[in-house]
Order: C-alpha cells, then structure tokens, then sequence
C-alpha cells in the first residue's frame, strides 16, 4: 500500500483530500489528512460576524463531515516533519511514513510580534482581530457597544491572508455607522504598511477613491512598531502616533509553528514552493498548496482551490513517474464587500494585475470588475453555499477555469 | 522609461526613479541615488545595501524588511533612523534591485 499524507484540513487539505481520492485506487494508495480541529470554519465568514451578520455557528462545520469516507482522518497536531525518512510524527508520538507528502498548514496571526498588542488590558479589550473564530466573535459586542470616537483599521506587516478583508471591514464599518445613524461620531482610518490602499496600481487607485468618497482617512507606510494601550495610540518606527479608540488590526501573519519548528520556511515561515508546478524546494515528493506556501499570488481560498485542481495533476504525474503537466499562473479571485449591499470583484494573476471590465458568467450574466455592484455582493454571499458544496468537494466551479482569463479585462 | 544622470551617465529608471537594468548599478549610482532621496551614505547604510544586493543576487526577490533586520547586525528601530519613511523601498532604490513587492 502506497501512502499520501496531507498536513492540514482546511481549505487547501480538504479539497486535495476529495481530489485525489476520486483520482486514486483506493486498494493501493492510503490517504490519510492529519489536522487537529474539531470544527471546520468558513474563514471568509468571519468578516461578517463582528457587524452580527453571521454568528460563528453559521460558518462551521465537524471537520469530519466534509471529508471523503475513503480517507483516513487523524485527528491531531503534527509535530514534526522528518523529509530525510519520508515520515512525519503527530503530537502522540505517531509516525506516518509517506510516499508523497502535501503541506496545507495555512497561516496564523502572530499578535505577539507587535509588542504592547497583547498586553492583558488591550487585547480584546480595545484591540482586536477578526482573523479567527475568538476575534472575530469578541469584536462583535465592541463594535455594538461602540458610541463614537476613532475606529482605526489596521494591518501590519504584508504577506496577510487575503489582503482585501481589511478594506473590506473598513468599508462595511462605514455603512454599519452609517445605517445606525451615527457615522458622524465615528472617525474612520485605515492604517497600512503599503504606499497605497493595495498593492497594484489600478485597484490601488479604485480602492484609493473609495476610501475618499466614504470619507476614510488613509494614511500610509505605516510600520507599527508598538501599540500603546494605556493611552490608546498605535506607533510606527519612524515616530508616527495614531489615535484609537477601538482597534481593528491584521496581525503579522506566518507560516504555521510547525514549519518553524522544523526550519522549513522562509523568515515568515513560509515554505519555499515552485510557482508553477507547486513542488517544494525542500524534496522532490513533498508539494505545498494554500497559504503555507510563498508564491506571489494572494492568499486566497480561491487560490487553493485553482491550486488543488493544478496540484492533483501534477501529483498524479510524479506517482506515475511523468513530467509534471500542469502549470499554475497565480490566478486569484476575490469578491470584496464594499458596504451599502455591493461589493467588487478582482480577478488577476502572477502577472496580471487586477483590472476594470467584467467578468464572464454565462446564466448568472457577468459580473463588473473592480466596480462596486450588487451582483459582486450577491456573489459574495453565495460563495459560502459553493465554498461547502462545491469547492471544498473538489467540484470545479462551471465557467470559471484554474487559468486566469484576458477576455473581458481592459488591461492597461 | 525615462532616464536620469547618475553616476555622471544616463541611466534608465522607471517612474518611480528604480534602475531598470539590474548591470547598470555602480557605487556612484548609489551614491547619486542616495543624495536625491537625502541620505548621506555611511557604513551602516552599506551594511544594508550591500546585504539586498546579495540577496537579490541569490533570490531574484527584494529582500523585506523582516528579512534585512533578521540576517544582518541592523534592528529595525536603526533601519528606519538609516532610511527615513521606508526603508524597504528606498534602500531597493539605492541598492538597484526592484521596489519590493510587498506581495499581493
Ligand atoms: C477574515 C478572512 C476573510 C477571508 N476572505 C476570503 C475571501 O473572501 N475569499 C477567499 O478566497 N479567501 C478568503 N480568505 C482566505 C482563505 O480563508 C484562506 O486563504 C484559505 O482558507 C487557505 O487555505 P489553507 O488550506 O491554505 O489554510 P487553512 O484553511 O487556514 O487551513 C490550514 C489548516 O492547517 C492546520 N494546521 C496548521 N498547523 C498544523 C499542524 N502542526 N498539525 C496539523 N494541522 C495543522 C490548521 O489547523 C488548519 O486547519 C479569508 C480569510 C480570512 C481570515
């Protein structure tokens, strides 16, 4: 019996689960997923339950509901990755020797980096994340109890898993105010290390104007280097103080502690991964998916799935002792909620940028991009429904190929 | 592109004042580079330039700020000092290597 071991059930892991074993004999190949959770969140759910949109009952479900039944699931922690011996050890001391080896270890907030974020008297108390199931649960009753004053909107360090959920909270925070008549009371700002409101020039520039037009005050190149909790102020090394009355931060996001511990990634802790073919650099049978690799495309839970479809390919092709066939091209796709019921859509590549024109849906009709609209709202509102259904399930999304598409695009 | 003098030559720089041609860079158009951003270049400042050169070398990525900070003697609190208003950015300028990506 051969044996494929996949670190992590999230979104990459599950998916890759479902992949390979509608793919693979199960009389010769032993698929086994090894992650500690109990419960599996619709992370991009978690945006929506500090405005009570969602609670966190709607977005999660027993991990062991959405796994195929062909699948062996081991229900811990893995400690330890040992490449030299093919083999792997959980945390009771469990070692799974494997053939082919997928990391889906993801990524975690590490408030910790940020000194004074954590202090007992700050975190979740006046700072707070949305980036986990706690945080996103503990802001809740902070932005309801929250009279006025200055929300500051925060993020600290790039590479973060997807890097639009912060504008995405800023712009949902104004209409929230808004529609609960007291926008005038609350000062908006959105604090980021970048020189802009995004990274690449055109949706920089359209989420620029957003922000101008819903009377956000951006403010730029920001590098905290300490939250002063005592008296609510937020600094950066080049001595700069912004005031908060309630804070909203993305922490430093890095690579699972597993991969730190065993001194396989990058200074985040990322793991060197080949763009295209989604090989590691560490060995030749271990593969990398999700946001635990350090490919330059967002850290999506799109990206995973255009990556799962990639990857099962390609690992279907090492097994069989073939050049791998597959390519990946960084495509992302991402709906970005922009308050009043809209929302936007971004589509780009390792190499395209994100741009306006519209995307392709033949039944549903196509949807604006980099434009707000409410069809990208109702978008985004399915995608919990198709991220359980479908995506998770590893059935591709009809019309919407692992491949970016240059139809549609006005590119500059 | 549009180009500028540095070094006493005509060099390609994008937009944002970059050098285009990674074989172009010289320690005078450092120097030259330094000077429009205002910075007087010391021995610190070379431990940085030097240090993105050689990883861009190695990489073909503009090292971040975390990984300057952690692979050379210079904490952050200095690099900011040395490079005032983003260091990542403007030590890549001086150093010839791309703008850093700062990811998507
Ligand atoms: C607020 C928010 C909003 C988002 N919105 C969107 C969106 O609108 N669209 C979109 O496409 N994406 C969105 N995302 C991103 C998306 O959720 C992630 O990119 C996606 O889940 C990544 O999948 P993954 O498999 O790489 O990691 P994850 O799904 O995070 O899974 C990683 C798994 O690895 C496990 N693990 C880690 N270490 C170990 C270990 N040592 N042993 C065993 N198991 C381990 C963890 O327990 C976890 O279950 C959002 C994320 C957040 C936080």
């Amino acid at each position: 019996m051969k044996k494929i071991v996949i670190l992590g059930a999230g979104t990459g892991g599950t998916m890759m689960a479902h992949h390979l074993s509608k793919k693979l004999n199960s009389k010769e190949w032993q698929i086994t997923v090894v992650d500690d959770i109990q419960d599996h969140y619709y992370q991009p759910g978690f945006l929506f339950v500090p405005f009570g949109n969602y609670t966190l009952d709607q977005i999660r479900k027993p991990q062991t509901s959405l796994l195929p039944r062909n699948v062996r699931f081991l229900n811990q922690a893995t400690k330890k990755i040992d490449p030299e011996n093919n083999s792997i050890e959980t945390s009771s001391g469990e070692k799974l020797i494997y053939d082919v080896l997928i990391i889906a270890t993801g990524s975690r907030i590490v408030p910790e980096e940020t000194p004074g974020l954590t202090e007992e008297d700050t975190w979740r108390k006046t700072a707070f994340d949305f980036y986990t199931a706690d945080g996103a649960a503990a802001l809740f009753p902070a932005m309801n109890n929250f009279k006025g004053g200055n929300l500051v909107v925060h993020l600290a360090e790039m590479p973060i898993k997807c890097p639009v959920a912060p504008l995405e909270f800023v712009f949902l925070a104004d209409y929230y105010f808004k529609r609960k008549g007291i926008r005038d009371k609350v000062n908006l700002s959105f604090v980021t290390p970048l020189d802009g409101a995004f990274t690449k020039p055109t949706a920089k520039k359209a989420f620029g104007n957003l922000m101008q037009q819903r009377n956000i005050n951006v403010i730029t190149e920001f590098n905290i280097s300490e939250v002063d909790g005592q008296n609510k102020v937020i600094k950066s090394y080049d001595e700069k103080e912004v005031a908060f009355d309630l804070l909203v931060t993305v922490p430093v996001n890095m690579g699972s502690k597993l991969i730190e511990d065993c001194d396989l990634g990058d200074e985040l802790f990322f793991i060197d991964t080949d763009p295209a073919t989604l090989q590691s650099k560490i060995k030749e049978n271990i593969f990398v998916l999700g946001d635990a690799t350090n490919v330059g495309t967002s850290k999506a839970g799109s990206v995973a799935h255009f990556q799962s479809e990639i990857l099962t390919r390609n690992i279907l092709d090492f097994i069989r002792g073939k050049p791998f066939s597959a390519s990946f091209d960084g495509h992302a796709n991402c709906f970005i909620e922009s308050g009043n019921k809209k929302g936007m859509l971004i589509d780009f590549n390792y190499t395209q940028e994100p741009v306006t024109g519209s995307f392709p849906l033949p039944v549903i009709g196509p949807l604006p991009l980099l434009k707000e609209a409410r069809r990208n709202h109702l978008g985004k509102l399915a995608f919990r429904w198709i991220y359980w259904n479908m995506l998770l399930k590893a059935r591709s999304i009809p019309f919407v190929s692992a491949h970016m598409k240059k139809s549609g695009k006005n590119i500059v | 592109m549009a180009t500028a003098t540095l070094g006493g030559k005509s060099i390609e720089v994008n937009d944002e004042g970059f050098i285009t041609n990674q074989e172009d860079w010289s320690k005078e158009i450092a120097l030259d580079i330094a000077k429009n951003l205002g910075i007087e270049m010391t021995d610190r400042h070379w431990v940085v330039v030097n240090y993105m050169r050689e990883d861009y070398a190695k990489t073909k990525k503009s090292p971040t700020v975390r990984r300057i900070t952690q692979n050379t003697d210079v904490n952050t609190k200095e690099l900011y000092a040395l490079f005032p208003g983003g260091p990542g950015k403007k030590a890549a300028n001086i150093a010839g290597v791309p703008k850093p990506a700062g990811c998507v």
